[in-house]
């Protein structure tokens, strides 16, 4: 509602920093407080969760890979957060990013990983971009809500993807709706294979080069956001519409464009999970990694480097809660997803209007 | 004996009715708490949240009206919980509503598994723990005399008791919202907060009435899914309902009776999209189950294309209120 006030920089720097960590602690102890009611230890399962996310090699690599998913996932939400609007959209965004990922792996199959690992990234960067520009689009010109129209087109996007590998792209002759495996050319090079390359020998995982990618989309979102005119305006918008309108910023079209870029960065964790480690195009892939980007970009508040811890946390959840399961039959995996929705609640809604540009125009 | 055609439009007409309960309870459970002022995106979470509670009580139980009393109880704590996080607490409305959300989703099949062994459903229920259809007087009857009495007996008749709720229902909020004196008031307060309080009237308090009708409504639209619809919770049983419901208030511009309009037009969608698959056109041949199945998810983005956003919106949905 109002201006931020100016505390001193060294305040700000330590409120930054600790108010996200003091609202996750939170949301962790209330699932805590869950757990134990449904009758799992909490202090135990801690132990067995982090043991299972980075007590072993293998395990560090599988969180990594799951960061890398969520990385791209909390940026697409964090960048549109910044212009004010909510992505919902991230689950099918991923989708078709694969889907796009994945036809140029299937249409230049053979052809050397130099040509089609960046065709295909451009192609997912491409077809997550038009599917967050539709909904983007009827918000600017018809003001449709956002959250309803994003979550239509992850049915939709569900819906496109189930009759493509159910009948269209299906390798013939095989009952599981799937693509055939690309040839190992197109595949996004895992570090394990990197590593043996150059002789060294680590841990088999499928943690892939799109990290690195992941990292600098982060840089660069964040970059964008805080130090070009773009971003200049994507901030004003979001922090203050009233404001932009009087100095003659469209609001629409820095809708479109924030929209877009969610849409393109989401589109990347389909590169991650189509080229990176199925290698190939399955049902489901996104597998929930849209909703996480929701609690990862909500966590990273005003600063894109936020998105880098949030993913981690959340790759240690979903890693380490496959042992977890192991040594606990009474717990399922959507008890992540429950976490994922009290962290979302504690730091995001009730983190409120203080650190999160107001959301009116999104809904 | 009567013709095929109409036994059609009978079987797609009580379809349709029936489709539309859940959307109609829901869409004005979003009614009285954005007619307050508060933006509410946790339709989806509390109907599903309302759907497991219901059938699991009814099940411990085995009474209908226990579990349907438990799933207005458990859908009302959400909207508490939405109004901490909102108007108390003066947090973001559209992120509170995807967080209730997302903590359904999760906490929901938590629970499942953790109380019955059955892979994250409830157990199946008996008659008396479901709510069984009612039949009108001379259905039977009525059942042998043509159209109409069919009419009478299996579209009119033979249907849920939470059916007629919900169609009683956008008549009950027209009368409340705008020919009583709270109603004003509830209205004003999603119009323009500072006047409501400037006349000596709380704000919060108003806003908490309106999530509390909101939780109510919610927790019927559960009961419906879990204990009329169906025998029983199953997995993620609301698939969308919640959002379409949103969907149906918004191109209702926030009014009853044009928002039940809308929600008989997404069910109608829906009971089409059931009889479509299979068929074969002329021309066209069988169209792929995906492409049906998506079709009330496109009717709904078209619907909202046209709609736009208007000018109906109450004027001070999803700004926190902050006393002067």
């Amino acid at each position: 509602m109002t201006a931020d006030t100016e505390p001193s920089r060294g305040k700000a720097v330590a409120r930054a920093v600790l108010q996200p960590i003091f609202d996750v602690l939170a949301g962790l102890i209330v699932s805590g407080l869950i757990l134990a009611v449904i009758g799992v230890d909490p202090l135990a399962a801690s132990k067995s969760l982090v043991h299972g996310a980075f007590g072993y090699p293998e395990a560090i690599g599988y969180t990594l890979y799951y960061a890398t998913t969520y990385m791209f996932a909390g940026l697409s939400v964090w960048l549109a957060l910044r212009a004010g609007l909510f992505n919902i959209g991230g689950e099918g965004q991923i989708y078709l990013g694969g889907l796009g990922a994945g036809l140029v792996c299937v249409a230049l199959d053979g052809m050397p990983g130099i040509v089609v690992v960046p065709v295909a990234c451009l192609a997912a960067i491409t077809f997550g971009a038009a599917w967050a520009f539709i909904p983007a689009f009827l918000l600017a010109k018809r003001g449709s809500s956002l959250v309803v129209t994003t979550i239509m087109f992850n049915f939709l996007a569900a819906a496109v993807m189930t009759w493509l590998l159910t009948a269209v792209m299906i390798k013939p002759g095989q009952a599981a709706p799937e693509t055939a495996e690309f040839s190992a050319s197109s595949w996004m090079p895992s570090f394990t294979s990197l590593a043996s390359a150059l002789g060294i020998s680590i841990a088999n995982s499928p943690v892939n080069l799109s990290l690195i990618l992941a990292l600098l989309a982060v840089a660069g979102g964040q970059f964008l956001v805080g130090r070009t005119v773009a971003g200049y305006h994507l901030r004003v918008v979001g922090g203050n519409p009233d404001a932009a309108a009087y100095a003659g910023i469209d609001a629409g079209w820095v809708a479109i464009f924030a929209l877009c870029l969610a849409g393109a960065c989401a589109g990347l964790a389909g590169v991650n999970e189509v080229m990176g480690v199925h290698h190939r195009l399955i049902l489901d892939f996104p597998n929930g990694a849209g909703f996480v980007g929701i609690a990862v970009g909500l966590m990273a508040g005003r600063n894109g480097w936020g998105v880098i811890p949030g993913a981690l946390l959340f790759a240690a959840l979903a890693q380490g809660s496959v042992d977890l399961m192991i040594d606990n039959p009474r717990i399922n995996p959507e008890l992540v997803v429950m976490v994922q929705g009290l962290v979302i609640f504690f730091a995001g809604a009730l983190r409120g209007q203080l650190t999160l540009p107001k959301l009116r125009a999104a809904r | 004996m009567i013709a095929g055609i109409e036994t059609e439009i009978l079987v797609i007409t009580a379809s349709i009715l029936r489709l539309a309960t859940p959307l109609i309870l829901a869409a004005i459970g979003g009614l009285f708490a954005e007619r307050a002022g508060v933006a509410d995106l946790g339709l989806e979470g509390k109907m599903l949240a309302a759907a497991f509670t219901a059938a699991s009580i009814s099940a411990v139980t085995g009474s209908a009206i226990t579990g349907l009393a438990a799933a207005i109880i458990v859908a009302t704590l959400l909207s508490m919980l939405h109004f901490i996080a909102t108007v108390w607490k003066q947090g973001d409305q559209i992120v509170s509503g995807m967080a209730i959300n997302i903590l359904a989703a999760g906490l929901v099949p938590t629970l499942a598994y953790a109380l019955f062994p059955l892979g994250g459903q409830t157990p199946p229920l008996t008659d008396d723990g479901r709510l069984l259809d009612l039949s009108l007087p001379f259905s039977h009857w009525a059942s042998s005399t043509g159209f109409i009495g069919q009419f009478y007996a299996s579209v009119l008749g033979g249907q849920s008791i939470l059916i007629y709720v919900a169609f009683l229902a956008a008549p009950a909020a027209t009368a409340v919202l705008y020919r009583t004196g709270w109603g004003l008031r509830l209205r004003a307060a999603g119009e323009n907060p500072q006047a409501v309080a400037s006349a000596g009237l709380d704000v919060v308090r108003l806003r908490l009435q309106g999530l509390i009708m909101n939780g109510v409504f919610l927790g019927l639209a559960g009961g419906y899914l879990s204990l009329a619809a169906n025998a029983g919770y199953s997995r993620n049983m609301t698939a969308g309902k919640g959002y379409l419901a949103i969907a149906a208030l918004i191109l209702g511009r926030w009014k009853p009776w044009p928002t039940l309009g809308a929600c008989l037009l997404f069910a109608a969608a829906d009971a089409l999209q059931g009889r479509l698959q299979g068929i074969v056109f002329p021309a066209l041949g069988v169209i792929p189950v995906p492409w049906i199945t998506a079709l009330p998810y496109i009717v709904t983005v078209i619907v909202l294309a046209i709609a736009g956003r208007g000018q109906s919106m109450p004027k001070a949905l999803g700004l926190p209120y902050v006393k002067a």
